[in-house]
């Protein structure tokens, strides 16, 4: 039962990123290809109405984590009080940058949101980036699973770290130029003409910096987390998750030219990727980088059984529903931002 | 300032500012449906223009209740961490179900409700705005169970290391506390939404412009909001009290300044409650009538708070002896001016009515302090419990934030939300300034 939470809550992250990594790459691009402000227009319209539900899935993934794995939650989240705190200031300010944009026609009003949407939207990618590098190579937990971080101690992996050091900057690194590439393949399906144009160039000059960034995250990570490597060894089956990336990292490549398919490989990249570092850990959902015995597991921070079988029963149709919606919205917006329509 | 302290007033501070945009976004969400509904029955593009309008100001409204109520799901974790960690699996049941049940709901439908309505066509857009009201409401549910669950807890049992476990997902939600809190809470977010409407609509009359759409607002505005103010106070407001009374004994004592126990309890409608000399100051009482609310019996004994150890007081009974009339308060005015203004309306004189005007137009901020003052009410007198009888609020905080680092983010919070504030009362003031004839 733990097992298949843990599957689950990683999943609706997966989503959680292939749908907001989008909106928040396009924001990453939107100063570099949209110069004018139709096209910053076409840009926001392009997301507008389906970021608020993107973003939803980090709420409602978080709410999921809360119930099912309450002891890795309140852990997690206050250990990272303060990155945390200002993931939550950058979604506010991202947030009102998009909705509040439009609302008034002005030379200062209008370029201030644009640098504020893009400045958040970029920094963000960087937060989620170093988040998943602080999980990858876990934190200092005491004997009661606690722990907190500061920003950044010596910039090392020693004992003292902080939530910053060498490698999960690295991996912040790699994220962000994961989702510039990712928000660029968007941007380029749903627009046309220059801005079209100058979208796909940022996606394959992104996509050039994704395999030395993969390569180097990939070796990184086995390096630090030995967890990995075991993992991989014991169920090689495991190997199917970076299969997974390097085809989504090749198709982005081999369908440069069409519309939704190299998005998909972007897509699929990303799945792979988390995937298969959620694999790695498993059993650990937030290992210990001073005594592997104190790491938290999917068995020690879970939930009681009661609460986690009927949370599936409503979990599941909840989630069916929400499947429904998000097709039904996506279709209904389907094709290339066209600037006449309502909204806006 | 220790930790504690500066946790209390952290969460304190993000969830009053969040609370006045959810509060508008439940009740405008039920008037744009009662709008809706108006276009599709009578075919007038009247009222279709004035949904338009008021979806722009809900659209503004609900951006801010997004960003304002992220930090909120979070802050469970951040500043509360022995609390989650400990309750997680029963609270977190109810917060979870939010997300998937009702944000996906909402945040799909306002996409299409704001986007689609040339493509969805008129009864497909009617369906839109529904299912953003059944989301809306929906989520007010589940905080309002979840808040619940910390005020009367049911269905759980303790674990072997003093963990909560959940007992029991149908106690959960059919907690005892949850009806009547719940449909007060959502009455009082018809209430603001209802005043809100009205005072825009009076505005428009009292100043020339666009005066059928103010006739229009005025007219829904008043209509719900004498509903929704006599519902408020009867039977919900009642029913809540019967349950702080027969649940929350000491709270109730504390909330109406009652400190020595009496048959034929008064009831205080003004005054000071002094906690060191265990009186009220100035008092200005109903006798015998805090016997008859609660018991139904004029000389029915009431317990005040010398019937209980002081370390089950709330520990702030002047801010909640305060929050609870000064919502009562303002509930009873309402009713007269709702009740005053709905008279005239039906006479057909209220629009002509210029000093009734103004005082609708200025009534809009009272049903904001009115629903702030409650939940003040719900929390403060839930102290000195978190989880009321099972776990003191120390208990419950982060042990490995600091002070520093809490205060840090308090004052990043204070900072972030005054400029959301001025920006949030500058669009609103834009879009009624644009008006509803403006497409």
């Amino acid at each position: 039962m733990e097992t298949i939470w843990f599957m689950l809550v990683a999943a609706m992250i997966a989503v959680y990123v292939v749908l907001d990594g989008f909106d928040l790459g396009a924001g990453i691009i939107t100063l570099l290809v949209a110069r004018t402000d139709r096209e910053r227009r076409q840009v926001l319209r392009s997301i507008g109405p389906v970021w608020d539900g993107n973003e939803v899935w980090l709420l409602a993934g978080g709410g999921t984590l809360y119930f099912a794995f309450p002891a890795l939650y309140a852990s997690s989240f206050s250990g990272f009080y303060l990155p945390l705190m200002m993931v939550l200031w950058l979604l506010i300010l991202r947030g009102i940058s998009i909705e509040f944009r439009n609302h008034i026609d002005s030379v200062v009003w209008k370029p201030f949101w644009d640098v504020v949407f893009g400045g958040a939207s970029a920094l963000l990618a960087l937060f989620f980036g170093a988040a998943l590098g602080n999980v990858v190579r876990g934190v200092p937990l005491d004997a009661a699973n606690e722990f907190f971080l500061p920003l950044w101690t010596n910039f090392g992996i020693g004992r003292e770290v902080g939530t910053l050091d060498w490698y999960t900057v690295l991996v912040a690194v790699a994220a962000f130029a994961t989702l510039t590439v990712h928000g660029a393949l968007w941007v380029a399906l749903k627009t046309a003409g220059e801005l079209e144009r100058r979208a796909r160039g940022v996606a394959r000059a992104g996509w050039w910096s994704l395999l030395p960034l993969t390569a180097a995250i990939t070796w990184c990570s086995f390096a630090i987390q030995p967890r990995l490597a075991a993992s991989f060894g014991a169920r090689p089956w495991g190997y199917v998750f970076p299969l997974l990336a390097v085809a989504g990292l090749i198709g982005m490549r081999a369908f440069d030219r069409l519309g939704l398919p190299p998005f998909l490989c972007s897509a699929l990249f990303i799945v792979g990727m988390l995937t298969s570092a959620a694999f790695g850990l498993y059993p650990y959902v937030l290992p210990s980088n001073v005594d592997p015995r104190l790491g938290l597991t999917v068995y020690n921070a879970a939930a009681a059984p009661y609460g986690l079988k009927v949370g599936l029963a409503w979990f599941i149709p909840g989630m069916l529903l929400t499947t429904g919606y998000f097709v039904y919205t996506y279709r209904s917006f389907a094709g290339k931002v066209a600037l006449e329509e309502d909204g806006y | 300032m220790d930790a504690l302290t500066i946790h209390r007033l952290h969460f304190a501070f993000t969830i009053t500012f969040h609370y006045l945009f959810p509060q508008l976004t439940m009740g405008l969400a039920l008037l744009l449906v009662v709008l809706k509904t108006m276009a599709l029955r009578t075919g007038d593009e009247h009222y279709n223009r004035a949904a338009r309008f008021w979806a722009r100001i809900f659209a503004i409204n609900f951006a801010m209740g997004v960003v304002t109520g992220i930090p909120m799901e979070f802050q469970f974790g951040t500043n509360w961490a022995r609390f989650s960690k400990s309750a997680g699996g029963v609270i977190g049941q109810t917060l979870a179900m939010e997300g998937v049940f009702s944000f996906f709901l909402e945040s799909s439908f306002l996409g299409l409700f704001l986007f689609g309505e040339k493509k969805l066509g008129p009864r497909a857009h009617w369906v839109a705005g529904f299912l953003v009201f059944l989301g809306s409401w929906l989520s007010g549910f589940f905080i309002v169970a979840t808040d619940a669950w910390m005020q009367h807890p049911v269905g759980y049992a303790l674990g072997p290391h003093g963990e909560i476990l959940l007992t029991s997902f149908w106690a959960l939600l059919l907690n005892p506390w949850l009806l009547w809190q719940y449909l007060h809470n959502m009455l009082g977010a018809v209430v603001t939404g209802a005043f809100v409407m009205a005072a825009v609509g009076a505005f428009y009359l009292l100043v020339k412009r666009a005066e059928p759409y103010g006739q229009t607002f005025v007219r829904v505005g008043v209509i719900a909001g004498l509903a929704a103010s006599v519902l408020l106070i009867f039977p919900t407001g009642d029913g809540q009290g019967k349950n702080i009374a027969f649940h929350q004994p000491p709270t109730l004592a504390a909330m109406e300044g009652l400190f020595e126990s009496e048959a034929g309890a008064p009831l205080a409608l003004i005054g000071q409650p002094d906690v060191e000399k265990r009186r009220l100051d100035n008092p200005l009482q109903i006798p015998r009538a805090l016997s008859f609310l609660t018991y139904q019996r004029w000389h029915a004994q009431v317990k005040g708070l010398d019937a209980f150890s002081p370390d089950r007081w709330p520990d702030n009974i002047p801010l909640l002896y305060f929050s609870y009339h000064i919502m009562v308060g303002l509930g009873t005015i309402f009713i007269a001016v709702m009740a005053l203004a709905a008279i005239e309306l039906w006479r057909g004189r209220l629009f002509a009515e210029r000093s009734l005007l103004w005082a609708l137009m200025l009534s809009a901020p009272f049903p904001y302090i009115a629903n702030t003052a409650g939940w003040i009410t719900a929390e403060a007198g839930r102290q000195p419990w978190l989880i009321y009888g099972l776990m003191r609020t120390p208990e419950g905080v982060s042990p490995h934030v600091s002070a520093g680092n809490a205060l840090f983010t308090l004052i990043g919070f204070l900072g972030m939300y005054t400029v959301l504030a001025m920006l949030f009362l500058l669009l609103v003031y834009q879009e009624i300034e644009h008006g509803p004839e403006a497409s």
